[in-house]
């Protein structure tokens, strides 16, 4: 069935794969949202450990994501791996490195001889939980401003600034993008370890948590608007289907919107879904709300990625060079590869269900401060 | 296709290939093969029941967790260096190279995530038997890993499975399964994970002999070196067999490759094995300079293993860049013409088919098609481009050679003095296997510059060549990067010695009990 499908739907299908693993690293981020609360909430050293203890479980799912993003981009949109990465060079130099240095963090802080101190490491998440994911939203909000960058006949990227993707952060847009995903972050973080620490003797420490919610989501509320009102009111950029060729087109994406309702639907949804959990969490007292937020924002991540790539539309545009842009369409594979990647993709399923079945039977019990101090001390973060 | 070659761009990305694949490579071996010992430790226990056993898995697991972060750590930055310092690479062979990396991480990278938690976090949180085989399920993960990332760099030794459009100027996938079953995938994958168990066993054999040269932990350093030294001896028969067989390929695929590993000048029929020499760094395609200061030769033996027949002809370096008419050798410079004459045709049709002038683009393209095989070498200015930095790749791989050979060696000698009972007595091989887990590391480096540095100019062999690859990106930008790679992984590499170092001298639970 598969080796029938033709290219436009393979094209669609594979951006909607793109959408879904983007989308869950952005649920994901909760564990750098948790990096960045490490000094808010964990007032002594015990609390300081179960947060750490508590999402150092989950880094490895969150950076993989990341990696299986760029991996899938590759085999999928070749051109635009091509065009952004070697681009906007310096945006994912410094997003990666913020990574780099959070891969080591979590093993060696506490490790005796570790040459830097545990502080150090502590300030590693921190970055990695600002910086990085900052600068992530502000990469992704190109995807509705542009960049500079113009293509020649073979393809080749030339970048017309030479902050090479930096000077995104110019925009209010971009930067609003990227300090919602932060906050948002934050917001999962708290979320997260409510649910996943027992807390009983804690209280304090248990409020510290829940307040952290609501306040974050709280500054988060000006970025969101920002963004949204940008979004419905901003020109995007517009493909003809015919010809190919990309204009500018006033209020581009609220249209994209409008003709396309079920992207309405998911947004929404989403911010429903993550309205609902902060407002579980402290007015409710309830501790699940994690999975009430993580869904949302799923769901919110897929509207962007889908407003952005779907009806007509260049994911990735110059503003230098119109038609330099990147649609779906002309930065894809060839059938062959996006037909065979396809009957790989199968085993997404499989791959989600063991995460899931994993996930489920290492969180079962709640995550105890006797347990860092018991006898299998020395496997800990 | 780029007309102003800034070949310092060129130079410093390849310098931060090289830097950060070396990097990436001191610590993935050590998983690779670090993950199947643990699992061996841990179903000794889980058959056993025996608590001894756990505790000698924990503290192997412990040490694996210290190099597996840096190794995530270095991995990130390899991934993303396509599209940053080599985005035309990217663009032209994405739609098959980007396949296997994308696999890489479906089917590879979450297994290793996912169970990771478990084999460290789950001791009180899992079933005895679901630990178990989440440990193998990291082994099986990593290993997979490899299998992949191999898959991809066996592909640039060996362009299979594809074709060119002249349509897009690039490369697309045709098969699959050519990609992932080539002959350069699986020696590869063979050579790579088998240098990986050989270096781990030697791991696992320096630790212990330094506790049992301390008289610590004599139990459990005894018990781990039963197990590690057969698995290394297994695995370094395996690690020789496979490394002649990718000599073999080479010299089917990659004949220059092999001629600048073995020195090899001029062809002949009873080709020369040098067995140690010391290469004359100033010698030219053409020239009648000696191509070794010092040499000591086994004559014939190349022929041997090269081609698995005895007399048969080795082509050298001169043969293969100025053509060898008695063994139907077409040289460089051959090649060279014709590459020039695709480059030409497909400009030509390019340029017809934007003019609307379709008789003269199907002319060009049917020109094109002629001389297609010979496109990369059109863009080879000198033939002498076409050789790989000899001396370099001759020593990488001598010294890889002789340390595969000789550790053969002593693994068999850890085994035959544990069989024995002897081995806490046997103090004089201690440095002996201590020595070996550096030279190990120090091969199995060299193997990648045999098979990175054998490969110049082409970043596709044949193909692509390297200076064609690059983004279009001013220098300093490449060389800051460089830099900043270079500190810091220096600095995080300093940090995960001294962790280890620190772990090691604190030892395993349980004390001092023998
Ligand atoms: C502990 C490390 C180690 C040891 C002792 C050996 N190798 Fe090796 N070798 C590697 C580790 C390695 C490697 C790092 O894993 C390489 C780099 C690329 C690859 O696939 O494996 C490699 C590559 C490599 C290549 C180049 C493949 C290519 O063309 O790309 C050849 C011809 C050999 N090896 C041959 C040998 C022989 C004949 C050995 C003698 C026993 C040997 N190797 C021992
Ligand atoms: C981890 C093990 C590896 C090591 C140690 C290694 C080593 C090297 C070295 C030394 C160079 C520099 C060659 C030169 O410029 O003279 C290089 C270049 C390169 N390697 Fe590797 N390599 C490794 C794995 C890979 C893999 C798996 C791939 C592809 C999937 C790859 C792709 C490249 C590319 C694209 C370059 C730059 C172009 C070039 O100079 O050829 N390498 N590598
Ligand atoms: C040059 C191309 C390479 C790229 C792009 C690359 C990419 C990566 C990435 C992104 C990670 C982190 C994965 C995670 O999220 O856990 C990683 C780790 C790993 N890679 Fe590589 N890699 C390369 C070369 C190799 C080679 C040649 C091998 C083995 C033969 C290898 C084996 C592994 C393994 C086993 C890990 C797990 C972490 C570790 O062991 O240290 N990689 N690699």
């Amino acid at each position: 069935m598969i080796g029938s499908l033709d290219t436009v739907t393979l094209q669609k299908l594979w951006w909607l794969i793109g959408s879904v693993v983007g989308s869950l690293f952005l649920f994901l981020t909760f564990v750098q949202g948790g990096q960045t609360l490490l000094w808010q909430l964990g007032k002594n050293e015990t609390e300081k450990s179960l947060i750490i203890n508590s999402i150092g479980r989950k880094w490895e799912l969150t950076f993989t994501t990341l990696v299986l993003f760029g991996g899938a981009l590759f085999a999928a949109f070749p051109k635009f791996y091509a065009t952004s990465f070697g681009g906007a060079y310096w945006v994912w130099i410094a997003i990666l490195f913020t990574f780099i240095v959070q891969a080591v963090s979590f093993e060696y802080r506490k490790k005796p001889d570790n040459l830097f101190g545990s502080t150090v490491y502590e300030a590693f998440l921190f970055i990695n939980g600002t910086v990085g994911i900052l600068l992530i939203g502000t990469a992704v909000g190109t995807f509705f401003t542009g960049s500079n960058f113009v293509l020649n006949e073979y393809n080749l990227v030339r970048w017309t600034t030479p902050w090479r993707g930096l000077e995104a952060a110019q925009n209010i847009f971009n930067v609003s993008l990227g300090l919602f995903l932060v906050l948002n972050a934050r917001v999962l973080g708290a979320l997260y370890l409510l649910n996943n620490i027992d807390f009983s003797g804690m209280d304090t420490f248990k409020t510290r948590t829940r307040n952290a919610i609501l306040s974050n989501f709280i500054a988060a509320l000006p970025f969101l608007l920002i963004v949204l009102i940008g979004l419905l009111t901003m020109d995007g950029f517009n493909v003809n289907p015919a010809t190919g060729t990309v204009s500018m087109m006033p209020f581009k994406y609220l249209k994209n919107l409008v003709e396309m309702p079920i992207v309405l639907i998911i947004l929404l949804a989403g911010l429903g879904l993550v309205i609902f959990a902060v407002y579980s969490a402290k007015f409710q007292k309830r501790d699940s709300g994690i999975w009430f937020a993580g869904p949302g924002t799923v769901l919110v991540g897929l509207s962007v990625f889908f407003t952005a790539g779907y009806n007509h539309t260049a994911f990735y545009p110059s503003k230098v060079d119109l038609q330099s842009s990147l649609t779906i369409f002309n930065a894809s594979s060839s059938h062959y590869t996006l037909t065979a990647m396809t009957y790989v993709a199968l085993i997404i399923p499989v791959v989600l269900a063991y995460i899931a079945y994993v996930w489920k039977l290492m969180d079962s019990k709640k995550l105890k401060a006797e347990e860092l101090e018991g006898p299998e001390a020395s496997e800990n973060y | 296709m780029i007309e102003q070659i800034d070949l310092s761009t060129v130079n410093w990305a390849r310098a931060q290939f090289a830097l950060t694949a070396l990097y990436h490579w001191l610590f993935v071996p050590l998983t690779l093969g670090l993950t199947f010992l643990c699992a061996f430790f841990e179903t000794i226990y889980v058959k056993t029941g025996k608590d001894e056993w756990k505790e000698l898995a924990k503290f192997w697991m412990t040490l694996f967790g210290i190099n597996f972060a840096i190794g995530v750590a270095t991995g990130i930055i390899l991934e993303f260096e396509f599209g940053t310092n080599w985005a035309n690479y990217s663009w032209m062979v994405g739609d098959i190279f980007g396949a296997p990396l994308a696999i890489e991480g479906i089917a590879a990278f979450f297994l290793e995530a996912t169970f990771f938690a478990v084999m460290f976090f789950g001791w009180n949180r899992v079933s005895k038997g679901f630990h178990l085989f989440s440990t193998w399920m990291v082994a099986i993960g990593s290993n997979l890993s490899a299998l992949w990332i191999l898959v991809a760099n066996g592909w640039m030794q060996f362009p299979t499975g594809m074709a060119f459009n002249p349509d897009t100027a690039r490369f697309e996938m045709q098969n699959f399964f050519d990609v992932v079953f080539s002959p350069y995938a699986i020696s590869k994958f063979t050579h790579a994970t088998t240098s990986g168990f050989a270096l781990s066993s030697f791991f696992v054999i320096a630790v212990s002999s330094y506790y049992l040269a301390r008289r610590r932990h004599v139990t459990m350093a005894k018990r781990s070196i039963a197990v590690a030294a057969v698995f290394g001896l297994v695995s370094s028969l395996m690690l020789a067999f496979t490394g002649d067989e990718a000599a073999f390929i080479d010299a089917k695929h990659q004949p220059m490759k092999l001629a600048a590993m073995e020195g090899l000048w001029n062809g002949s029929r009873n080709a020369p094995v040098v067995a140690f020499g010391i290469v004359n760094g100033m010698k030219q395609p053409g020239d009648f300079q000696d191509p070794f200061v010092v040499e000591f030769k086994v004559q014939g033996l190349l022929s041997l293993l090269a081609n698995r027949q005895a007399g048969s002809f080795v082509p050298g370096i001169n043969d293969l860049v100025f053509g060898n008419r008695d063994y139907h050798i077409s040289g460089v410079t051959d090649m060279m013409k014709k590459g020039k004459l695709a480059v030409k045709y497909l400009a030509e049709y390019k340029n017809a088919k934007k003019a609307g002038d379709l008789s003269n683009a199907s002319r060009a393209l049917a020109e094109f098609n002629k001389y297609k095989k010979y496109l990369g070498y059109g863009h080879l200015d000198l033939p002498k481009e076409s050789v790989p930095p000899v001396a370099i790749t001759f020593y990488s791989f001598h010294l890889m050679a002789a340390v595969g050979t000789a550790m053969i060696l002593i693994f068999f000698l850890y085994l035959v003095f544990t069989a024995k009972g002897t081995i806490d007595r046997t103090t004089w091989l201690y440095p002996i296997g201590i020595l070996f887990f550096i030279l190990a590391y120090i091969a199995g480096e060299a193997g990648w510059i045999v098979a990175e540095v054998g490969r110049q100019p082409w970043a596709i062999q044949g193909l692509l060549p390297v200076k064609m690859a690059r983004t279009d990106i001013a220098p300093v930008n490449v060389k800051l990067t460089f830099f900043m790679f270079l500190v810091t992984f220096t600095l995080l590499l300093i940090a995960e010695i001294k962790i280890m170092l620190k772990q090691i001298q604190i030892g395993p639970k349980g004390g001092e009990a023998k």
